[in-house]
């Protein structure tokens, strides 16, 4: 007869085995306060008082490319290497291979935090034609993979990228959705914080109704196009237990991963300085009693074109350059190239400053990307370079970018933050004639229109 | 070997003796897959020998793996649903899930009989 290796199979006895024994939760009772799993990424631990919930399952659903594996992907790599925390993710549609050189261009290195066991990454196949069903079944395989790739590293976090994927693999339906429920319960029951992701489906936030069995957190990811301009934005659809911005929250996703812009109400509460900067030309400095702007200030420089509103930037920036501190030139109409050489002619070597790193002039169209994004990336680089000056030449090129309230809106989180961070900037805005203005304006309002026209 | 296999779950049909479609010589190496000895699994390990004995009598080699003693094993023939059979060759890999209360979806499962001849119903 035909059976062998499975000499202990005769011992009917039901003996929990030890690892079995070890998967129940070890991390206490759950409190009543809800703690935080803070997620790492930039601004998004902010609007939600801490990130993620602690012990309980998130689900973050979008669209395809929306960043949902990213997110999740981050979330585990910033718990191991900021928190000592070690991940487990449990990939349906990439294999480990994948996932390693998808996140490699960000800077993350994968590989070297599984030798380090503090991530394990288990790719599930799921085909179903290969596989034939015969009677009655359970998904005790997955459960038993998840709780030894949880096991084998002592992990806390938990990612399953996409849970979805299991049903095109298995007829059951029923089955299939019962099994769900059991095993949100299971990792919630193993104290362990996960991230769930789920593909965004027609009327619904995910293609199976995921959201029904994640009851704790609820995360919406979102790449929208308007007048060919693309945003992402983030929006938390649920968080129990916390209160959490409601608003939808622009977000990137470049060369360092995910950050989300906590961009609105930020308070009145910024410090107030007294002391007094250089505007860069003595005559001026004399206007302004003696001493120049206030630290921290924002000051606007307004001019019809030609009248000298990049050069009287430009001496702003030559004179905080001279006292040693940084200055970030945002610069929306012209290259770096050109500023340098336009303002060489009048004396003002900002090539030597960006040289001694004192500089950096940012340079992009304002069409390239839509406000949010430019805020987006404002914001970046000012938390990249922490300069204390700061010059936007010219805001009113913005307008190309978006409607009035829009660039009225972007410009005041701008000041806010500017503010905050008691950064002195120097604005310019280029004064068109009334009839300009007027075209400019009544444009600026049909396009609106046609925007909320299309995303109704 | 302490397992007696209940023959009235295997299904009436599948127990009539049938002509063998596979030379003697060929062996299958079978793997099965469980979590724990829970009556579900011991009903298809059950099932699963009834089966074995009636069309591949002398032909199979079954192999039991329990996934709670050794979780590590799931990962290569990729496991999710249990119990579940697995059949390396010849190839292609076929896997069954399920109890195996139905003999010809075994039968089907591991290539033993084509979809369309299955006169049984």
């Amino acid at each position: 007869m035909g059976c062998g290796g499975h000499a202990s199979w005769g011992n009917v006895a039901e003996v929990p085995s030890p690892q079995r024994r070890r998967h129940t939760p070890s991390r206490g009772t759950p409190s009543r306060q809800i703690t935080k799993a803070p997620s790492g990424i930039a601004g998004f631990d902010q609007i939600t008082g801490g990130g993620l919930p602690r012990g309980r399952a998130t689900l973050v659903c979008g669209g395809a490319g929306c960043g949902k594996t990213l997110f999740a992907m981050e979330f585990l790599v910033n718990g191991a290497v900021r928190h000592g925390e070690a991940g487990v993710f449990l990939a349906f549609e990439e294999t480990e291979h994948e996932l390693i050189s998808n996140v490699a261009s960000l800077g993350f290195d994968v590989a070297a935090l599984v030798a380090n066991k503090l991530l394990a990454i288990d790719y599930i196949k799921v085909d179903r034609s290969e596989i034939e069903e015969a009677g009655d079944y359970d998904l005790e395989g997955l459960f038993v993979r998840l709780g030894h790739a949880i096991d084998s590293i002592g992990a806390t976090r938990v990612v399953v990228d996409t849970l979805e994927a299991l049903f095109s693999g298995f007829d059951n339906e029923a089955l299939l959705r019962a099994e769900l429920r059991r095993m949100f319960r299971w990792l919630k029951d193993k104290g362990v914080t996960a991230v769930i992701t789920g593909e965004q489906g027609e009327g619904m936030l995910t293609r199976y109704g995921l959201e029904e069995y994640v009851s704790d957190c609820v995360i919406s990811l979102d790449n929208r196009v308007a007048d060919q301009v693309s945003t992402r934005r983030l929006r938390i659809v649920k968080y129990r237990g916390t209160a959490h911005g409601s608003n939808e929250y622009p977000f990137l996703i470049d060369e360092r991963g995910f950050s989300v812009l906590p961009v609105t109400s930020l308070g009145l509460d910024y410090p107030v300085s007294t002391e007094r900067v250089s505007a860069g030309l003595p005559a001026l400095d004399a206007m302004l009693e003696g001493g120049g702007y206030y630290r921290g200030s924002s000051v606007m420089v307004s001019g019809a074109a030609g009248t000298g509103k990049t050069s009287l930037a430009a001496l702003f920036a030559d004179a905080s350059c001279r006292r040693r501190e940084r200055t970030l030139y945002f610069a929306l109409e012209e290259s770096n190239a050109q500023i340098v050489r336009n303002m060489r002619s009048i004396g003002i070597d900002l090539d030597a400053w960006q040289r001694k790193k004192l500089l950096h002039v940012h340079a992009a169209r304002p069409t390239v990307f839509g406000l949010e994004m430019h805020l987006a990336t404002m914001h970046k680089a000012v938390e990249d370079f922490h300069p204390r000056t700061v010059v936007v030449d010219p805001i009113s090129s913005l307008v190309t970018a978006g409607s009035r309230h829009e660039v009225k809106s972007m410009l005041v989180r701008l000041f806010d933050y500017l503010k905050l961070k008691q950064i002195t900037e120097e604005m310019t805005d280029r004064e068109q004639r009334a009839t300009e203005a007027h075209a400019a304006l009544s444009r600026t309002r049909s396009r609106s229109r046609n925007t909320n026209g299309r995303r109704s | 070997m302490t397992l007696t296999p209940r023959s009235r779950t295997a299904g009436g049909a599948a127990r009539r003796p049938r002509a063998r479609p596979k030379p003697a010589d060929t062996e299958y190496p079978l793997r099965l897959y469980v979590a724990g000895k829970t009556p579900k699994s011991l009903q298809a390990f059950a099932n699963l020998r009834t089966i074995c004995e009636q069309h591949l009598a002398g032909q199979y080699r079954l192999e039991v793996v329990d996934l709670l003693e050794n979780p590590a094993l799931a990962r290569g023939d990729q496991i999710l649903a249990l119990p579940a059979l697995v059949r390396q060759l010849p190839p292609p890999v076929k896997k069954i899930i399920g109890d195996f209360s139905s003999a010809e979806r075994v039968l089907v499962g591991l290539d033993l009989r084509p979809v369309k001849k299955g006169r049984e119903r």
